[in-house]
């Protein structure tokens, strides 16, 4: 090899690097960088190697540990501590959205390499530990033949399980093991098509309401408006009655959902559209105000208007509300709890979030569950990492973090459906 | 007379050659309409028309290529004809892939770039039809 040649590679390689490390732009907080949008011919995608974490565990701060108490699940979504400390687990993979376009066949192959192959779950486990000793000794199906469950809640001796077409009620006495029946129905959700399936939920402090949260049936209504009624939303479900009404819209989907402790405030953690390129359009973290209209399709992030949507509608465009706090761009919200003074001095005031990963970027963002810190009640500072590490040094997957529940006694639940495990982090006593 | 000439070369096409390359009029052409429908309408499943119209088109540009590629290999290399049907099929698969490309982004993402291209695809189907067709006629009168 001549010297110039040898220059030239070294030279070619640090360009390919230079490009590959582009560090991703600070686009946390109220105030995110929203740059212009990228339209590439083919959009980029990145989907991490799935590989199982054999002696290795999940990353978290100093004085903190982290367990498995679950694994071989079937698909982990999302967790619901019960009163006297057991956890229920939600498991299953629901959509199954038709491949509409030559696109969808590919890009459908390409984004399931990076997910687990075992069948849905359509169950709820539970797991008991009896002596407080942190290991989960008891691990049993609570209730099995759901379809697709994601959000749960517990009003008043009734256990809510949201599956991902309809709102099902499960009668729940402490200590409970197995659920004695088959669930009564309160109200189906809409399922037709079910782009974003899941059907997050959170009870009202009252135990009145139930709020859950309904995803578009697409990336930016590519499959119609017509496919879009009832969707991309958060419904406000009356539980005595089953009566129900659109609390907020234009949250394309709403993955997450939570209430603040002291000022019963409805939270969502909401997941943006693809395809505007590596850093449109960050994802975010807000309160809901009733009767809100955060965005989408028509604009993002406020007013910024998606050139992809028509007709157009300057007039819904100018109500959009800005969301509270940007969590990046393709992070991929999907769980959200906040905190409890038990948890720590640094980590007792804001919100965990799970952060399931990217696909529609090049460098790899997510595979975490991240602090938000509070103050007063608002969003103050940059997320912490608090559970990281889902994503290797070598650019493989060991898992993906979803749901997060924070149990009032100092434990961050974390439900992995890519490991089918899940984890529990704990203060060091 | 010259009958052996005419046996010789050029040889009719064959049957599926001819259906593939005058398929791409109507394949191209119907995904420009449903284009057009879509520019004028909003309704999303004119541009989904379109882009399985145009994968469809790709599908028998492609084979058609393949094809005239053989021939031309096969030694009718001397002649302006097979060579230039050759270069409009290899442009017709190339703005048809990037025809596809862009209408895999979403709903208005597509457009205009993809009416235009398209448009572009039309035009070069009919062209390479009529290079392909006509100069058999021509030969074997």
């Amino acid at each position: 090899m001549t010297r110039s040649v040898k220059w030239s590679v070294l030279a070619l390689s640090a360009l390919l690097v230079a490009c590959g490390s582009e560090a991703p732009p600070q686009q946390f907080g109220a105030d995110p960088a929203i740059p212009e949008p990228q339209r590439r011919l083919v959009p980029e995608m990145s989907i991490a190697k799935p590989v199982p974490w054999n002696e290795m565990r999940p990353t978290v701060p100093q004085g903190y540990t982290i367990s498995a108490i679950a694994t071989g699940l079937l698909i982990p979504r999302q967790t619901l501590l019960m009163p006297n400390g057991d956890i229920l687990v939600a498991e299953g993979r629901g959509g199954g959205a038709p491949a509409l376009l030559p696109k969808d066949v590919i890009a459908g192959f390409l984004k399931s390499r990076g997910n687990t192959k075992v069948e849905s779950g359509n169950r709820l486990t539970l797991l008991r530990d009896a002596d407080g000793d942190g290991v989960y000794e008891l691990n049993t199906v609570f209730a099995d033949g759901l379809n697709a469950p994601f959000g749960m809640a517990l009003v008043e001796g009734s256990l809510y399980v949201a599956n991902q077409d309809e709102l099902v009620r499960f009668a729940y006495s402490e200590g409970q093991t197995r659920a004695a029946g088959a669930p009564e129905s309160v109200v189906k959700l809409p399922s037709q098509i079910n782009h974003h399936w899941t059907k997050a939920m959170a009870a009202s402090p009252d135990g009145r309401y139930l709020y859950v949260g309904i995803g578009s049936n697409s990336n930016i209504t590519e499959r119609g408006m017509a496919a879009e009624v009832d969707r991309a939303m958060v419904w406000r479900i009356d539980v005595a009655s089953g009566a129900y009404k659109p609390y907020a819209t234009g949250l394309r989907n709403p993955s997450a959902l939570a209430i603040q402790p002291g000022t019963g405030t409805l939270w969502a953690a909401v997941n943006e559209r693809d395809e505007l390129g590596p850093n449109l359009t960050p994802d975010y973290l807000t309160s809901v105000r009733e009767g809100g209209f955060y965005g989408w399709p028509y604009s993002y992030w406020g007013q910024h208007v998606d050139p992809r949507v028509r007709p157009q509608d300057p007039a819904k465009v100018a109500s959009a509300i800005t969301p509270d706090y940007a969590l990046g761009s393709h992070v991929a919200p999907l769980g959200l709890d906040f905190s409890t003074p038990a948890m720590g001095a640094q980590f007792g005031d804001g919100a965990f979030v799970g952060q399931r990963g990217s696909w529609n970027r090049e460098q790899p963002v997510g595979y975490n569950v991240v602090f938000v810190p509070f103050s007063g009640g608002r969003p103050a500072g940059d997320p912490v990492d608090f559970v990281y590490g889902f994503l290797g040094e070598d650019g493989k997957a060991r898992g993906r973090p979803v749901g997060v529940t924070v149990d009032p006694r100092g434990a961050l639940i974390v439900a992995d459906d890519l490991a089918n495990t899940v984890w529990r982090v704990t203060p060091v006593r | 007379m010259s009958v052996a000439v005419e046996r010789s070369y050029p040889r009719p096409l064959h049957p599926l050659h001819t259906v593939a390359l005058a398929g791409t009029i109507p394949l191209f052409g119907g995904a420009l309409l449903a284009d057009v429908a879509y520019a004028y309408s909003y309704q999303i499943q004119w541009t989904n028309f379109a882009s399985w119209l145009n994968a469809g088109g790709l599908v028998f540009g492609g084979l058609v290529l393949v094809w005239a590629s053989v021939a031309l290999l096969r030694g009718e290399r001397h002649r302006w004809r097979p060579v230039v049907y050759a270069l409009v099929l290899l442009a017709l698969c190339i703005a048809g892939f990037l025809n596809s490309l862009v209408h895999a982004r979403d709903a208005w993402g597509a457009m205009p770039l993809g009416l235009v291209l398209s448009a572009v695809c039309t035009v070069l189907a009919c062209v390479a039809t009529w290079i392909g067709l006509a100069g058999r006629r021509e030969l074997q009168r």
